[in-house]
């Protein structure tokens, strides 16, 4: 097991599976429910759930701007819900975005659960070997800046995205039992970790 | 593209957890409810304890009222069919509505059957009372279970002892010899395969939520700590004195549902909660808790 301590905010939605895959690929994995608790993290994963519960929940142990401040300095994977408040552009009053990925993202695009679907995708990280997708109500990347990576897509849809240090899929890679994407995210928190020893060495 | 996979629709109630499920009879109390944090509203006629005080037979809400609720929230709508009704979960799933809930608060349609869950795209959730039962719906192809309790009281001993009898009835298994667990299978009348996996897993294969008779922020932590991993509403929040602020305090309840400096921050500011009626005090014919095989 690495010292790597990465974060899973634990308000509401599939936290627990999140966190289970992280401690499979072998770091420590922290539940989030007080803004103390982001002092001993150095990554965060914004799970899936919903975005109104998520942000009606702001505010009351940890705060909104908490977050902001986090994620300024350290990498969030944020997936589905968690998606939908790192992304732009949702014009939903009962949301609020924190902005780090430059993607206009839409909630629940797909229609009611019985649209719900499975789909085998290709990362872009690891093209050999399909992965299984899994949405669920699932929000839509509508379109991406110019910082935005798409490391996957459904069809001309991006899946899945990166801008800088931040990760976000539409998709549940935690509901599976594959963990590419989540070592992928472990990477970039170790190399962002790695800069900042250098720095301050 | 595939639709209607189990783990799309388990998946679901994956996304539930750590939320509160909120009954709602109108547009207004389900913005209510989604304005406080809710997960997920129920949509129904009428809230349990006034079909217990209404009598005659409960059915399927109107499919007009279910859809102007849809239209008014973003979050994921449920609604209840009659146990066995095959028919009205198949309306159901035909307007969209994201779970369906084959219910014992509405009269059964069926009295030894329930509805086989698998032949369905949307998921279902179903009471249980015990292992036995929760495993039984499983089989079937239930993606969610839930307690039982007594819906319609405001009185959670029934839940309490739903659930703890679900997590004992878990935690035996997980310590019998693999050469018992067949006869214990036939004690639960539940399919082996399904107790094998909770043997070996120590859980229900699905998500195990709580409900019938939480009234309070106490009794949303009560059932967490029991094992619950979200909880449902009916009554509770509509019937009390202060829907609004009772719908937020149950939603951060659930969520730190460990941490009683925050329950107690969370429980002082509420007034009156409903009145209810002692579940004890039923007569066995009177309790929803009985309906279901």
């Amino acid at each position: 097991m690495s010292d790597l301590r990465i974060g899973v905010l634990g308000i509401q939605g599939a936290y627990a599976r999140h966190a289970e895959m992280l401690s499979s690929a072998g770091v420590a994995a922290e539940i989030i429910k007080y803004r103390e608790q982001l002092s001993g993290i150095t990554g965060l994963v914004i799970p899936g759930g919903e975005s109104t519960t998520l942000t009606r929940m702001m505010g009351f142990r940890i705060d909104y701007e908490d977050i902001l401040n986090f994620a300024a300095a350290f990498p969030v994977f944020g997936t589905c819900a968690g998606l939908i408040l790192l992304g732009t552009g949702c014009k939903d009053p009962r949301i609020r975005q924190l902005g780090f990925l430059d993607a206009v993202v839409t909630r629940n695009a797909y229609g009611s659960q019985k649209e719900s679907f499975t789909e085998e995708i290709t990362l872009a990280f690891d093209p050999g070997k399909h992965f299984h997708a899994i949405f669920i109500r699932a929000p839509k990347i509508l379109s991406t800046g110019r910082s935005v990576r798409v490391l996957a897509a459904y069809g001309n849809q991006p899946v899945l995205i990166e801008s800088g240090m931040h990760l976000g899929a539409s998709f549940h890679p935690e509901l599976t039992q594959d963990s590419r994407i989540h070592r992928y995210f472990i990477q970039k928190v170790k190399e962002i970790n790695d800069g900042k020893t250098r720095r301050t060495a | 593209m595939k639709k209607g996979a189990f783990e799309v629709k388990a998946g679901l109630s994956e996304m539930l957890k750590g939320g509160v499920i909120m009954d709602v009879t109108n547009v207004d109390q389900a913005k209510i409810a989604e304005d406080a944090g809710a997960v997920s509203v129920m949509a129904l006629e009428r809230i349990p304890a006034d079909i217990r005080a209404h009598g005659g037979i409960a059915r399927m809400s109107n499919p007009d009222m279910i859809l102007k609720i849809r239209e008014a929230v973003s979050i994921p709508v449920m609604a209840k069919c009659r146990i066995g009704h095959f028919a009205e979960a198949q309306i159901l799933q035909e307007i969209g509505v994201d779970f369906i809930d084959e219910s014992e608060v509405l009269t059964p349609a069926d009295e030894e059957n329930h509805i086989w869950k698998k032949d369905f795209r949307v998921p279902f959730v179903c009471g249980c009372r015990d292992l036995g039962e929760a495993l039984r719906r499983i089989g079937e192809g239930a993606a969610l279970i839930r307690t039982k309790g007594e819906p319609g009281t405001g009185d959670i001993v029934e839940a309490v002892r739903h659930m703890r009898k679900v997590m004992m009835q878990i935690r035996k298994l997980t310590i019998l010899d693999k050469s018992e667990l067949m006869t214990e299978a036939k004690h639960l009348g539940a399919p082996f395969e399904i107790v094998e996996w909770v043997a070996e897993n120590g859980r229900l294969p699905v998500p195990n939520f709580a409900a019938g008779g939480v009234a309070t922020p106490a009794d949303a932590s009560l059932m967490m700590q029991l094992g619950a991993e979200t909880v449902f509403v009916g009554s509770g929040i509509f019937m009390s004195d202060d829907p609004k602020p009772r719908a937020e305090a149950i939603v951060k309840a659930v969520t730190h549902y460990d941490d009683p400096a925050a329950l107690a921050e969370i429980s002082k500011r509420l007034k009156e909660a409903m009145v209810g009626i002692s579940a004890s005090g039923l007569e066995e014919k009177e309790k929803m808790a009985n309906r279901g095989w």
